[in-house]
């Protein structure tokens, strides 16, 4: 009876709709599919999430920005709102954008949405690309995706130099300069190179025009292409997870996407739109009013570009001087060169990493349980060469103020960043290494000794003890599981010759794996266990000479 | 401990078996555990919690309306003036209900999920991205098919004469960007500065005289003219621009064919850095040296503008000068070399 009652009532807005889209574009066959696809749960997961609402949130308030701006370097007589440039002869540019700021309600709000996000867009993006660097997860089958994560981090960049560039303030017009510059100083096309991309003389009257062109369209369409890609692969590989009791690399382990992901994902799109805006509403960003219009002449001390520029600016400021010289019937301009060189190759490094460590392990499997750092202790070493690196780079764009703002010598601290460009990454390389490897002992030290209680007992016999306590089955697994690889040796090929390759993958596998600690094992749990704890030995490390492969 | 009891790894899947590489891995490895059993919240275990939980995300729900009803009333009620005071007030109080709007619904969704949807963890399988053998199969006899049919391997002349029109097709697309700015020319080598130009205020555009340039002091300078130009005032301002400045004439050092290019101990240098072209407008009077704000490189005004620190190369082009009848400053040439960065032909 109550059945018959149910098949009479007529079906709510919602059934309806649902009904309509699925006889229409299959709705029920993809929400099958994927409603309740598992995500697994971390915080560093969040990283690129905030790049990718940050790149919403770019569309919103950029679209916004376009309503009021003109992207012209005619110029007129501004008469704003804004009193101390009040009859100042400026591009439409400047004018437009000083428009949007004192004129527009909400317009200097967007203005800072706009600067924020992007900027928080670049960090984002960079920050989550060293947690996929320090956990392995570029690993197989996931190297394409590393490659497409890296366009996104370079496109960002492009997308942020392009509007940065666009109010044709007097800081952005130098930004141009010294682009203008170092096109020049590209052997044999420099000159037209810049008048190509200038229109003739710099700044000339094209150059805002054509970057916004970039900027809107051409930069953001790629980003949102490779952005798809990114995302699509991420449906595909399933994500990754972190190594614990019941996580393996042939499942994933988490929370479904409904409710609880679109809960939780689509909730933290509104908490990062709401701390950009929180931001922007309390802090200024990119003051253009006190900057002036663009005027070849005039610039002030201590100019800085925006934060993500500063590594590539900082290598232009480190190369020493009379690196120039005239060969070949022509200037090359090394002191621009080798900044460019040296930029382009890390990148190109960054790129190709996940295919060099494949071409070591020569590790053809999946791999979905991401690594702890230290349990990759040569991986880590190099990250942190690079972060190092970076950095150095990036201190070098504030050579200036930090020589003014802790009164030392501007020249002694250049020397000191030149020197710290060549001698931090090894050091730093080393540190990360080794303490790595200690780290690693240290976990093996708790899996058979247990953690340390602070509780003291006395033996019958006069002993004094620390009571270790042992951890349980699940705690400990995390400190277990993770994946041991033995360097190797030059072996023959089938035809008994013993190739290059062969012999700079053993060297190279040697650098990688030679001191390592090795998981512990059931054997050895159970001896701790019912043996004395205190009778177990210390950890071993391998020496290269025991390599039997 | 020893490496002998360790043995090559590989993962068996059903079909295919990935080679580990130079993984290794203990007979006696560790066996995973199996997840973890669930723990209950207290929302999960107490009615109270449940509802205080469910109060608690309404909250910040009706907080997000509240946001964007005020951020609406405070555009109206915050408008801007020509004081600049209205102009923070606006974008703070928009900026904070829009903040209150966002937030609400953030801290509201995320709460909802973690305290009253389930939070039980699932396990679901992966598979490998590589197809069944019967898939992969498949696909290569699609491909085969499709080549047998189209005869694409086996008609060479088709298959090359194609790459040819692929490898052209694209060249007209690089040669229609060449009208995107003129060949260069010698526009590099020549600046406004002529025979008799006067050295003008930057950027008033008033005649400087040689009696108004005291010891020590430095002026921003550009060509008499350059202030009244209609076009290209920029273009020519950025290749123009010259720092004079008063040395005692005992501190120059100057070379035998530059001894007539300064004016009582008054020289003109330009501006523009040699290094990537910044400004170069920082004057240490102390120590007579032009620091460039862009890149810190140094040059010695008093030693024909050497670079002495920093990543330029190459002297600042010194603009030759001298005074007329009536005592204003006049260059007597234009530079003898191209100012600002290096190029290739220069």
């Amino acid at each position: 009876m109550s059945n018959a009652v149910a098949e009479k009532k007529k079906p709510g807005f919602a059934a309806g709709a649902a009904n309509y889209l699925d006889e229409r574009v299959g709705a029920g066959g993809i929400l099958k599919e994927f409603g309740r696809k598992v995500f697994p749960d971390h915080w560093s997961f969040m990283l690129g999430e905030v790049a990718l609402y940050s790149f919403v949130v770019l569309l919103l308030s950029g679209t916004f920005l376009t309503f009021f701006y003109q992207p012209s370097m005619e110029f007129v007589i501004y008469d704003g709102s804004y009193g101390p440039l009040k009859g100042t002869e400026m591009s439409i540019a400047y004018a437009s954008s000083l428009d949007i700021s004192f004129d527009v309600r909400g317009g200097l709000l967007m203005r800072q949405v706009h600067h924020w996000s992007a900027l928080l867009f670049v960090a984002a993006s960079g920050l989550h690309m060293l947690r996929v660097f320090f956990t392995g997860a570029f690993r197989k089958p996931r190297e394409i995706n590393w490659l497409v994560g890296f366009m996104l981090f370079v496109l960002g960049m492009a997308a942020g130099f392009t509007g940065y560039s666009l109010p044709d303030d007097l800081l952005s017009g130098n930004g141009l300069r010294i682009i203008d510059g170092m096109i020049k100083g590209i052997p044999v096309i420099g000159a037209y190179g810049s008048s190509l991309l200038f229109g003739g003389e710099f700044p000339g009257e094209y150059i805002v025009a054509r970057l916004y062109g970039l900027h809107i369209l051409l930069v953001p369409a790629l980003i949102l292409i490779f952005i798809a890609i990114h995302l699509f692969m991420v449906v595909i590989h399933k994500h990754t997870h972190y190594s614990g009791p019941g996580r393996t690399d042939s499942n994933v382990v988490g929370y479904p996407l409904m409710p609880v992901y679109v809960a939780k994902a689509g909730g933290f799109f509104f908490i990062v739109f709401g701390v950009i805006m929180l931001i922007s509403a309390t802090f200024t960003i990119n003051p253009i009013w006190n900057y002036g219009p663009y005027d070849p002449s005039p610039v002030s001390a201590g100019t800085q570009p925006d934060w993500y520029i500063g590594w590539l600016d900082g290598a232009l400021r480190l190369a020493p001087s009379h690196w120039e010289f005239v060969a070949f019937g022509g200037t090359w301009s090394m002191n621009i060169l080798i900044p460019m060189i040296v930029g382009i190759g890390f990148l190109v490094i960054v790129a190709a990493y996940p295919f060099i460590e494949a071409w070591v392990t020569q590790d053809k499997r999946e791999h979905h349980v991401l690594d702890r750092p230290r349990n990759a202790p040569t991986r880590t070493g190099i990250g942190a060469a690079g972060v190092t690196f970076y950095a150095v780079l990036w201190a070098g764009a504030a050579t200036d103020l930090i020589a003014t703002n802790f009164k030392v010598s501007l020249n002694q601290v250049l020397t000191s960043m030149q020197i710290l460009l060549i001698v931090g990454p090894i050091v730093a390389y080393i540190i990360t290494k080794r303490a790595c490897l200690a780290l690693q002992r240290k976990d093996r030290e708790i899996v058979l000794h247990g953690r340390e209680t602070g509780r003291i007992v006395r033996l019958p016999h006069g002993e004094y003890l620390e009571v270790h306590e042992p951890l349980g089955e699940f705690e400990q697994w995390k400190l277990i599981d993770f994946k041991d690889y033995q360097p190797t040796l030059a072996r023959p090929n089938s035809k008994g010759k013993i190739t290059i390759n062969a012999r700079i993958r053993a060297a190279v596998s040697r650098i990688y794996f030679e001191d390592r600690i090795i998981p512990v094992t059931q054997t050895e749990l159970d001896a701790a266990r019912h043996d004395h704890p205190e009778a177990i030995e210390a950890p071993v490390e391998q020496e290269a000479k025991q390599i039997t492969q | 401990m020893s490496d002998k009891k360790l043995v090559k790894a590989s993962s068996a899947e059903v079909e295919h078996e990935y080679s580990g590489g130079l993984a290794v891995v203990a007979p006696d490895a560790v066996k995973n555990p199996g997840l973890e059993p669930h723990r209950l919240r207290m929302t999960d275990k107490s009615v109270k919690h449940e509802k205080a939980a469910a109060r608690q995300v309404s909250y910040m729900f009706f907080a997000s309306v509240v946001g964007s009803v005020f951020a609406m009333w405070a555009y109206f009620a915050f408008p801007i003036t020509e004081d600049l005071a209205t102009v923070r007030a606006n974008t703070l109080y928009l900026g904070l209900g829009l903040t209150l709007g966002l937030m609400g619904i953030g801290i509201g969704a995320v709460h909802w999920a973690k305290t009253l949807m389930p939070d039980a963890e699932v396990s679901e399988d992966r598979h490998p991205a590589r197809g069944s053998e019967e898939v992969r199969a498949k696909a290569v006899e699609i491909i085969k098919l499709a080549n047998s049919e189209s005869g694409f391997s086996r008609r060479k002349l088709i298959r090359r004469s194609m790459y040819g029109a692929l490898a052209f097709f694209p060249l007209p697309a690089v040669i229609l960007f060449g009208d995107l700015g003129p060949n260069p020319g010698d526009t590099l080598r020549h600046t406004m500065w002529k025979k008799g130009t006067r050295l003008a205020l930057d950027p008033t555009g008033v005649p400087i005289k040689a009696a108004d340039i005291t010891l020590g002091s430095v002026f921003h300078v550009i060509p008499e003219g350059l202030a009244e130009l209609k076009k290209h005032k920029l273009e020519e301002k950025a290749k123009a621009a010259v720092l004079l400045i008063r040395l005692n004439p005992a501190d120059l050092i100057e070379s035998e064919e530059r001894k007539t290019w300064s004016y009582d101990g008054i020289v003109a240098y330009s501006k523009i850095c040699t290094h990537v072209g910044c400004p170069v407008a920082l004057y240490e009077q102390l120590t007579h040296n032009l620091l460039c704000p862009c890149h810190q490189s140094t040059f010695d005004v008093t030693d024909a503008c050497k670079v002495v620190f920093g990543p330029a190369a190459r002297p600042l082009p010194q603009l030759p000068i001298t005074v007329d009848a009536e005592g204003y400053l006049i260059a007597q040439s234009d530079f003898t070399e191209p100012v600002g960065p290096s190029f290739w032909e220069r």
